[in-house]
């Protein structure tokens, strides 16, 4: 299979994703944002990092870049495109995944590895999951707090759209396990097609039982079935 | 424009080292030249009172590669792989704009190490704030934390390791020094010192501003009330362009294209192209109209002393200017040649061809003064605590009380706010005795932290920094690491006072003594003078940061419980020292007495040991006994962990107290399975190592035979309060 890694000014956590893809048997591909065109791609991350130091708003300029039409197009035609952390923010701001991400409610920037709860597994990025399966995934981010209007959640819901929620440890999603605020604890969001999943959560920093665990790596298992 | 006293004062020079200017010259300096005379003649840059006693520190071993004098230590750890590492203060501009002094403090030296050819790897932080009651106390902790925090999550390091200390000796002068490590290979190591003449010097990255304006020399002036007015000095990060200069200089450093390379740090474009020329004993030409500029109408002076982020000089070989220009366009930053290497050994500057200021270089460097400023010895203190005369506290009440204080709450709070796991190589991350980072790719690792025992130091200079080395040789021998080198940071008060220089040269001496017997060189460092505000100078604050070295990484060690009914061995001797200690401090407010010796003997030894029992995996856990005690010790081990323990009364000592809170050195406390106790206990007989068999770890519960018991879970809650209550 093979992958593309879309690498902007600011990323910083692409080669952290291409380990994990190559870790996964993918075969895949640096992509810098001048480029023009994508090379054959069944997949294309969009990796965390605060790409243009995230200066006007995290994802806004990385979204007006020159790769990102290429992006836009390759999702029409249905290939898959991951958003992690700032890649989940890029794609709000390209349009392609609704809502947006606002600032933690704590103001804060936050890092800790936190439970989030599968709530969808017929999807290609998490068929190799059980549904309703407790992950322990690592957050890092300033702007993580999902929102989006009424008729949008109501159409995530109703149409199986969001793919992960926060939870504690025996998966129950309350308040107390929301880390950052977002609305009804959304963790992860897929389009109406399925085939663009954004995530705040990192699953690349959790392929590793070393330096992590390994809940990370079914979601690339999943896409390379 | 006449040179007056108020022009020299305001430079931060003597009228003695004015004259010498003079002498030096055979001439007036004009005001450029006279701020370059300023910004490289200051305590910051010129080490004039510290560099007799720097002398001293051991420098060299097997494993150095590169001491003090570069941009940061290099040691070697095997195969291709070096470690390039230092520590640096920003202390000052830390108090002034607490986000925009720690953010500048992290990005200069993440400089200092990729200068050098090194991929950053990891970051520590050792920061100091004033009495929690102090008014400006929240707001500093609150702007450093997120300053520091801003700056490594951005550009992609992780934070993973530091101390986080409140005392009211730092409440008009607080302590940032912020730590980087890189990796580089051993053969791609890239030095500041030029060769060759008439070789083009390169400007890149950010712009130049009129921020950080004599930054040098503010960093060698004591605070007064006027400090707040000094704000417009403080430099202003941009962590994103330093991502981006990051990645276009380690891309450059992929062939052989540059001669020489340098960051601009304090001083900026004076001290960074002064430091490449006198490392080559050439001269060197700059024409500043080329300088890019972020401001319009900057002068020569402007220029000269801008500590404006985000800036290096480069020194090319002949021939490459338009492939490395290729880069740096790519990253989008301003590549421009600005002068070129001379061999007339002289620093000459030109606008427009006009010449702006000509100075030899070696008045810059070697001509700078040194002086050798008189200091006092500091006695042993005999005061002693008994005990029996204090009112009578309860042990379980005595360790709450600890466990509950800002200074030894979890720090969860702070860490949480900084990315310990981007790059994805961190496998032991802050809480712990050392952070342990991977070797990317490979399956060795690196153990890293910083420690500093201001009150030891103040007590006892000389003890003090023994200890201080001691405790860091210790730390990372308690994650599996063998120690290999430090760096460190000498946080202390007016040098120009006897007793503060006295603490400066026994502090040394102190931690001379102990990297000799542990072989852990000082490879680089940096010396902070001037702490205090209005003649009260702060505590003295040496920081060490340590590095080791794990072979093998298969299964980091920390300090967590992992298992219930594991043995629990205590290393070495445990004889009640309470002077100095934590428990005097938070149950009594007593700070008196002296600190506890470091017999270095029983340290190496003890040292050894336990490193052998990890590396033959004998060994469930391990944690170096600090601050606090025995008994904060196994309540760290038991927090955090599912497991508590069940400790045994001590027989020899009459006071549990002096037993369960003494800070005797050269401790550790091991978590040992049964099934490997023999052949624990058989090695340690055979090294003739001290140790008792303290008791065993339990579920549910942290109790002490006849003296406490009480719930992990509600230590767990008393040590987690004070930040998020603060």
């Amino acid at each position: 299979m093979n992958s593309s890694v879309i690498v902007f000014p600011g990323s910083n956590c692409d080669r952290d994703i291409a380990v994990a893809l190559e870790k996964m048997q993918f075969k895949n591909k640096m992509v810098w944002h001048k480029e023009t065109k994508l090379p054959k791609s069944d997949l294309i991350v969009i990796p965390g990092g605060f790409s243009y130091g995230d200066y006007l708003r995290s994802g806004a300029i990385a979204g007006k870049s020159l790769i990102i039409d290429e992006v836009i197009k390759a999702a029409k035609s249905g290939c898959l495109i991951l958003g992690i952390c700032n890649g989940f923010q890029i794609l709000t701001e390209t349009g392609l995944l609704k809502g947006t991400l606002l600032r933690n409610r704590n103001l804060k920037f936050i890092n800790k590895d936190v439970n989030i709860k599968v709530i969808n597994n017929k999807t290609s990025f998490t068929s190799k999951y059980k549904l309703n399966q407790i992950l322990k995934i690592n957050i890092a981010h300033n702007e993580g707090n999902y929102f989006t209007d009424k008729d949008h959640l109501n159409k995530l819901k109703n149409e199986n759209l969001i793919a992960f929620q926060y939870c504690d440890v025996n998966g129950n999603i309350s308040d107390q396990s929301n880390p950052n605020g977002a609305v009804e604890n959304i963790a992860g969001i897929y389009n109406s097609k399925k085939n663009i999943l954004g995530m705040m959560p990192h699953p690349e920093r959790m392929v590793d039982n070393l330096i992590s665990n390994t809940d990370g790596i079914n979601l690339f298992a999943s896409i390379m079935n | 424009m006449q040179i007056t006293d108020k022009i020299i004062e305001n430079h931060g020079l003597t009228k003695d080292e004015y004259k010498n200017i003079q002498k030096l010259l055979k001439r007036n300096p004009n005001l450029l030249e006279l701020g370059i005379f300023s910004a490289m003649w200051n305590e910051h840059c010129s080490y004039k009172s510290s560099r007799i006693h720097l002398k001293k520190l051991p420098t060299k071993g097997k494993q150095v590669i590169q001491g003090p004098g570069e941009n940061a230590g290099v040691i070697d750890i095997g195969d291709e792989d070096a470690i390039i590492f230092k520590i640096e203060s920003h202390n000052h501009p830390s108090y002034i704009e607490p986000y925009q002094g720690a953010a500048t403090g992290v990005g200069g030296i993440l400089r200092d190490v990729f200068t050098m050819g090194a991929r950053p790897i990891a970051l520590l932080n050792s920061i100091h704030f004033g009495s929690p009651s102090h008014p400006k106390t929240k707001s500093l902790l609150n702007g450093v934390v997120s300053g520091i925090g801003g700056y490594g999550n951005c550009i992609g390091i992780p934070t993973v390791a530091g101390e986080t200390k409140f005392n009211e000796t730092y409440n008009e002068n607080i302590l940032v020094n912020a730590m980087a490590v890189g990796h580089a290979k051993k053969s791609k190591i890239f030095y500041s010192k030029a060769k060759g003449v008439n070789k083009a010097v390169v400007y890149v990255g950010s712009k130049t501003g009129r921020d950080g304006i004599h930054g040098a020399s503010m960093a060698s002036a004591e605070f007064d009330e006027n400090s707040e007015e000094k704000k417009p000095t403080v430099q202003v990060g941009d962590p994103f362009t330093e991502k981006l200069l990051l990645e276009a200089c380690l891309e450059l450093m992929r062939d052989d294209s540059i001669i020489a390379i340098q960051d601009m740090g304090a001083a900026g474009l004076t001290s960074s192209s002064v430091e490449m020329a006198s490392k080559g004993l050439l001269g060197i030409e700059l024409n500043l109209e080329k300088v890019p500029c972020r401001e319009e109408n900057m002068t020569p002076y402007e220029m000269m002393l801008s500590e404006s982020q985000e800036r290096m000089l480069i020194i090319l070989e002949d021939g490459k200017e338009n492939h490395a220009r290729e880069i740096f366009k790519k990253w989008d930053l301003d590549f421009v040649v600005i002068g070129k290497t001379t061999n007339t050994g002289n620093l000459t500057l030109r606008y427009n061809d006009n010449l702006e200021g000509e100075i030899p270089i070696s008045l810059l460097s070697s001509s700078a003064p040194i002086y050798e400023r008189e200091f006092s010895k500091k006695r042993v203190p005999t005061d002693k605590i008994k005990i029996k005369d204090l009112k009578k506290i309860k042990l379980e009440d005595a360790l709450l009380k600890i466990l509950s204080s800002p200074n030894h709450s979890n720090k969860s709070w702070i860490t949480n706010q900084y990315d310990q796991m981007v790059m994805c190589d961190t496998a032991q991350r802050s809480g712990s005795d050392a952070a342990v980072i991977r070797i990317h790719g490979k399956d060795k690792a690196i153990a890293v932290t910083v420690d500093s025992s201001a009150n030891y130091c103040k007590s006892h200079p000389y003890t003090g920094g023994k200890q201080i080395v001691s405790e860091n040789w210790r730390n990372l021998i308690s994650v599996g690491a063998k120690p290999l080198a430090i760096t460190n940071c000498l946080n202390f008060g007016n040098p120009e006072n006897k007793e503060i220089m006295g603490e400066f040269a026994e502090c040394l001496d102190g931690i001379k003594k102990a990297c000799e017997f542990l072989n852990f060189p000082v490879v680089s460092g940096n010396v902070s003078f001037y702490n205090g505000t209005n003649n009260k100078n702060i505590d003295p604050t040496p920081v060490i940061g340590g590095v080791g070295l794990i072979k093998k990484l298969v299964q980091p060690i920390n300090h967590m419980f992992k298992g219930n009914n594991n043995i629990i061995i205590l290393i070495g001797k445990t004889f009640g020292h309470l002077e100095q200690s934590c428990y005097l401090k938070e149950n009594y407010s007593i700070i008196s007495g002296k600190p506890p010796e470091v017999n270095l003997i029983n340290e190496k030894n003890n040292g050894e040991a336990v490193l052998n029992l990890i590396n033959l995996n004998l060994i469930s856990s391990a944690h170096d006994i600090s601050s606090g005690g025995l008994i904060t010790a196994l309540s760290e081990m038991s927090i955090g962990s599912n497991f508590g323990v069940k400790i045994k009364k001590p027989k020899k000592l009459t006071s549990s107290i002096e037993y369960f809170f003494g800070e005797d050195q050269s401790r550790y406390i091991l978590e040992i399975n049964e099934k490997n106790l023999i052949e624990v206990e058989k090695i340690l007989q055979s090294k003739n190592i001290y140790y008792e068999k303290i008791g065993f770890t339990q579920d549910n519960n942290f109790e002490i035979e006849g003296e406490m018991k009480i719930s992990i879970n509600d230590l767990f809650k008393v040590n987690n309060q004070w930040y998020n209550n603060y």
